[in-house]
């Protein structure tokens, strides 16, 4: 038996060995990719499948595409990898749909304006952002002038408005008009009047339980019954009354989650205060209320965003009407997969950095304990 | 003044808000009816009794052209059913996979799924149908020259060809034995459970149950002598001949839906496995509770209780999303009823409305259904 606890005199203690290594690519490899059997067993089998994907994927998309080509022949004498010409061709009907060449620096001037709107809606420290917000409230009025013309701007049709900026327009005025009605829905539905109550979960539950397919279907077919004889009314106008009031829907479940996380004694205290109802909402529980909804609202946000590509199924050219128009012309026929990663790459940029906002807004509302 | 008394002015404003309403409902009827006058229309249901004079090409009861309006609708809301059920089974399994493999320790399987979850969610999931379908129609080739990866497997752009099972007659024998051993597998849990509470004695009681559920059916099937085989699809002409055959439209509906809602359901089972606190884990370990009773008594049961009511609308989702079919000619409910009925015949109104009843009806069944399993495994408190 050795002597473990044998006496040295201070100083005269032998070098221990240096500790196992703690960190270090090839720690971090025994620790994440090859810890235990089931382990090894899983890293070869995705190694395998990334070495069956990748390759082909990135030859398809990058190293064999094309995209100075006039037609598809062209393209696939070029090289036989993507034929990225057809959107590149048609880049401007993408974004523009078929509004007029010479007046499309407006939809250009509109996104800077739309992306100066959100900032101080998304950034809570930005300076003098109150009297920045007014701007923000009155931007819809500048967007519809500025896309529709008049007020000295040259008028523009509506069927013209397309592309990418129709997905858009339709996903911001959605959202932007279903705030205010999802927010009466989510009080009504949590009001005390059995009746008021009733008939908001009536409405909230029929929206909910029917696709946005068949109410845009009611937009294009049936609306006009409604109606007083005579009134024509813009398909894109029938579409953004329904879209609004499809997502006004999903806002009022929205906010009432808000609206249940707020302690009942927020409203006794406003109450013992003397507040009445519209001044305590107002004052008390809404601006709390809809601070803890922000990310579940850029959900609703992202989801109606992508809904907003349904509306080529009632005829209307967005970015997906003009990528079918596109597959559908003689010279560029039988390319479905350019066309469609082309346009799926588009929202995903968009949708997944709002995605990845929210989520950077739920950790920071979120201050309990975590793991 | 009375105006301060609150139970007052909350049966004034009730009473307000019914007049509205009515109101506005009774203003949209008046138009209506001015509107239809107007046109020359009636309002009525006869229009569904006449003969459709459309084909459908996927059918799951006997459907011609000559039939009516009414059966067009039932062929597409079967269709809608079948795409739904499938769609929600494929979309459960690859996303409870993709949850757990989400939550996995190798670095490569959980980036990879994270890859997948993000951009399956973030691309509109008509977009992805209509990929689907544009792979499966240009890229495979025709029925001639069809990929052929096993025997009587054929993958073309008029569809993807696979054997069918064809039932003789003694197949009934081997039905009957899995119903009596499902009977016999549920009585032995019951025995099995009061057992364990008399005696503390504890029996392999899942594996048991599967062997019963998968053996007597297998036992019983050699035993009739194998009374069912398979018939492969052969090359006819221009196109297969028996065998059975997934559509190009209904397998790009099948696969993007149920790729577009596992990437969903894989996140909400992440989460809900995450809900459940370490401490929970750590207690059952220091209780010396083993790994795998661990995840299947303490774990599982207390996550589902988060997973269920996300679960709920997910599958929702999928059976409304299901009528996109339309975009690329899956003929469902929509496509039938809402689409070539009702510009056949002009009836937008009549369609519209029982498009909609239909569709909510579904919507109240499946919450109802999974409202009554989620009251199931809810946390049970005194």
């Amino acid at each position: 038996m050795t002597d473990t606890t044998q006496a040295y005199e201070p100083g005269t203690h032998p070098d221990l060995p240096p500790p196992m290594a703690t960190s270090g690519p090839i720690v971090w490899m025994k620790q994440n990719l090859f810890g235990s059997p089931l382990n090894i067993v899983l890293t070869l089998v995705t190694a395998y499948l990334l070495y069956m994907i990748v390759p082909g994927v990135l030859n398809w998309a990058i190293f064999d595409a094309v995209i100075n080509a006039g037609s598809r022949e062209e393209c696939k004498a070029i090289g036989d990898g993507a034929c990225w010409a057809l959107p590149a061709v048609r880049f401007d009907q993408f974004l523009y749909g078929f509004y007029p060449d010479h007046l499309q620096w407006r939809i250009n001037l509109l996104a800077v304006l739309f992306l100066l709107a959100l900032v101080p809606v998304l950034w809570d420290n930005a300076p003098y952002r109150r009297q920045w917000f007014i701007y923000s409230l009155i931007f819809p009025v500048i967007m519809y002038f500025l896309l529709v013309g008049g007020l000295g701007l040259e008028p523009v049709e509506t069927t013209k408005i397309g592309g990418f900026t129709l997905n858009v327009v339709i996903g911001v005025t959605g959202i932007v008009a279903s705030l205010p009605l999802g927010i009466l829905l989510a009080l009504g539905r949590r009001s005390h009047m059995p009746i008021v109550r009733t008939l908001c979960v009536m409405f909230i539950e029929f929206i909910r339980g029917v696709p946005l397919i068949t109410l845009l279907f009611v937009a294009s077919t049936m609306l006009n019954y409604f109606l007083p004889p005579g009134t024509t009314f813009d398909l894109i106008l029938r579409v953004l009354i329904m879209v609004t009031i499809f997502s006004s829907a999903y806002i009022a479940e929205v906010v009432r989650g808000g609206l249940q996380a707020i302690p009942k004694g927020q409203v006794e205290a406003a109450d013992a205060m003397g507040l009445s109802y519209w001044q305590s909402m107002r004052l008390v529980v809404l601006p709390q209320a809809l601070k803890i909804s922000i990310p579940g609202i850029v959900n609703t946000f992202v989801g109606l965003f992508k809904d907003t590509t349904l509306v080529v199924i009632i005829g209307l050219t967005d970015v997906l009407g003009v990528g079918r128009a596109a597959l559908s012309d003689a010279k560029w026929q039988g390319l479905p997969e350019e066309v469609y990663v082309f346009t799926a790459i588009l929202f995903f940029v968009c949708c997944f950095s709002m995605a990845r906002y929210s989520i950077y807004l739920e950790k920071k509302l979120h201050t309990g304990h975590k793991r | 003044m009375l105006w301060s008394d609150k139970r007052y002015r909350a049966v004034v404003t009730q009473i307000l808000v019914v007049a509205g309403v009515f109101l506005f409902l009774s203003y949209l009827a008046l138009n209506a009816v001015q509107n239809l006058e107007a046109l020359g229309k009636t309002f009525g249901f006869d229009f569904l009794w006449a003969p459709s004079s459309y084909d459908i090409n996927q059918t799951l009861i006997p459907y011609n052209s000559r039939d009516t309006h009414f059966r067009a609708a039932v062929v597409g809301m079967l269709n809608t059913v079948l795409v739904a059920v499938a769609g929600c089974i494929f979309a459960t399994l690859l996303g409870f996979v993709l949850g757990v493999l989400r939550l996995s320790s190798n670095f490569l399987v959980n980036r990879l799924v994270y890859c997948y979850v993000e951009i399956t969610r973030n691309v509109p999931v008509l977009l992805q149908i209509l990929l689907w379908y544009g792979i499966i129609v240009t890229s495979l080739d025709i029925p001639r020259n069809a990929y052929n990866p096993t025997e009587g497997v054929f993958l073309s752009n008029r569809g993807f060809y696979l054997p069918r099972p064809v039932f003789e007659d003694g197949f009934s024998i081997v039905v009957i034995a899995f119903l009596v051993a499902v009977v016999g597998a549920v009585v032995f849990g019951r025995w099995a459970k009061k057992n364990q509470e008399t005696t503390g004695q504890i029996l392999p009681v899942l594996s048991i149950k599967i062997a019963t559920i998968l053996g007597l059916p297998l036992i019983a099937f050699f035993l009739a002598g194998m009374p069912a085989s398979l018939e492969l699809p052969e090359l006819k002409g221009f196109n297969f001949q028996g065998g059975m055959v997934l559509k190009p439209e209904f397998s790009a509906l099948w696969f993007a839906l149920s790729i577009y809602t596992a990437a969903f359901i894989a996140e909400i089972v992440r989460a809900g496995i995450q809900s459940v606190s370490h401490g929970q884990t750590e207690a059952s370990f220091a209780l010396g509770v083993k790994p795998s009773w661990t995840m299947r008594l303490i774990i599982i049961p207390q996550a589902l209780r988060v997973i269920v009511p996300p679960l709920t609308s997910q599958y929702l989702n999928l059976t409304k999303n299901s009528s996109l079919a339309i975009a690329i000619g899956y003929m469902d409910i929509t496509a039938t009823l809402g689409g070539i009925t009702l510009n056949q015949t002009g009836k937008e109104m009549e369609s519209m409305m029982i498009l909609l009843a239909i569709y909510l009806t579904i919507s109240l069944l499946i919450s109802a259904f999974m409202n009554w399993y989620n009251r199931r495994i809810a946390l049970v408190e005194r």
